[in-house]
């Protein structure tokens, strides 16, 4: 594929994923801090995200299983994976995060509950988009970043949200 | 008390700890903090004229539990020309300065497990450390914001960080040492 289009295409995605409020200004700060000394900088910090997030739901499952809740110990999960989701550009995810901490405010279990399902589906998604954004799991197919490189295009930005 | 590296050895400095009032010298790896020389900040170049020679690279400390944020924030220092150490927590922080190394600027997370930012940072102001100390914090309660200034930092800033709030920053530490 023309590199023209490639890059077309990636910027289109990220695009769209700032459209739909997957990602906000933050992660374009991320894209900013990627050069050819660090040509995989954002990659990295997206795998500590996955990291940081995979471990935190875990852990909020579990919190959330016991018979007396620990609704403090719930609370700074929570604030653990605002902050996270909020330093990537994680939008929907922060928000959820935000929303979940009123609630456990309140103390109220079935309510953090329903909050903990809310988390890990806009978890999913935004992994799932991020994924194809920049690596897949499944090795056979490129992510549209590696297919750029390989035809000897540049990442384009998305100077707007800067 | 380990701080981990900040920056693999990608640069060839000669590592030299840091003497903070001739006290104890202890050697470490992971920094490039000179004591001597001009003093080059950021992008904005400017270069505070002193009466030694070596140029100087502003040193920066990340404190903050969550390893996502450290490489952040370090990667945000290092892009503007800083030299950035890292601590997991205040305590981590606290041993470092004690054990003779010298920082120009610290950002302090506000929540941090064993010992939060404003206990660090009062540790850190009663030791006689002068250096710029800016808390970084979740958007949260003002109440706490205000305590964690009280306890002595020179600016306290919003999570995440970006481009321009470090440069925002830089501009106050030149303003600080001129």
């Amino acid at each position: 594929m023309e590199v023209d289009q490639l890059q077309r295409n990636f910027l289109e995605y990220t695009n769209l994923l700032f459209r739909e409020g997957f990602l906000d200004g933050q992660f374009s700060q991320l894209q900013l801090l990627q050069d050819e000394s660090n040509p995989d900088f954002v990659f990295e910090v997206v795998s500590l995200f996955f990291e940081d997030s995979e471990r935190l739901l875990n852990d909020l499952t579990i919190a959330l299983d016991q018979q007396n809740v620990d609704f403090k110990k719930i609370d700074a999960h929570v604030h653990q994976l605002k902050g996270s989701s909020s330093s990537i550009g994680a939008q929907r995810v922060k928000n959820t995060c935000i929303a979940f901490r009123d609630v456990c405010l309140e103390q109220n279990a079935e309510g953090c509950l329903r909050c903990l399902q809310q988390v890990k589906q806009e978890y999913l998604l935004v992994k799932t988009k991020l994924e194809a954004l920049l690596r897949v799991r499944v090795p056979h197919l490129f992510s549209l970043e590696q297919q750029i490189v390989a035809a000897g295009g540049a990442i384009p930005m998305l100077n707007d949200f800067c | 008390m380990v701080a981990p590296s900040s920056f693999g050895n990608k640069e060839d400095h000669q590592i030299v700890g840091c003497l903070h009032m001739g006290h104890l010298h202890l050697p470490t790896t992971h920094t490039n903090c000179h004591n001597n020389g001009k003093m080059v900040i950021g992008s904005s170049k400017k270069v505070v004229a002193n009466q030694l020679d070596e140029e100087k690279r502003v040193c920066a400390l990340v404190v903050d539990d969550d390893p996502l944020v450290r490489k952040l924030h370090q990667m945000f220092l290092n892009r503007q020309g800083l030299d950035a150490d890292v601590a997991e927590n205040g305590k981590e922080a606290v041993d470092l300065f004690a054990s003779g190394m010298n920082y120009d600027l610290v950002l302090m997370d506000m929540e941090m497990p064993v010992m939060d930012g404003p206990k660090a940072t009062r540790e850190l102001r009663a030791m006689g450390v002068t250096s710029m100390i800016v808390g970084v914090t979740g958007r949260g309660v003002e109440a706490d914001k205000a305590a964690f200034m009280a306890a002595g930092l020179d600016d306290c800033i919003d999570k995440p960080l970006n481009g321009g709030a470090i440069i925002a920053m830089l501009d106050e530490l030149a303003k600080k040492v001129l």
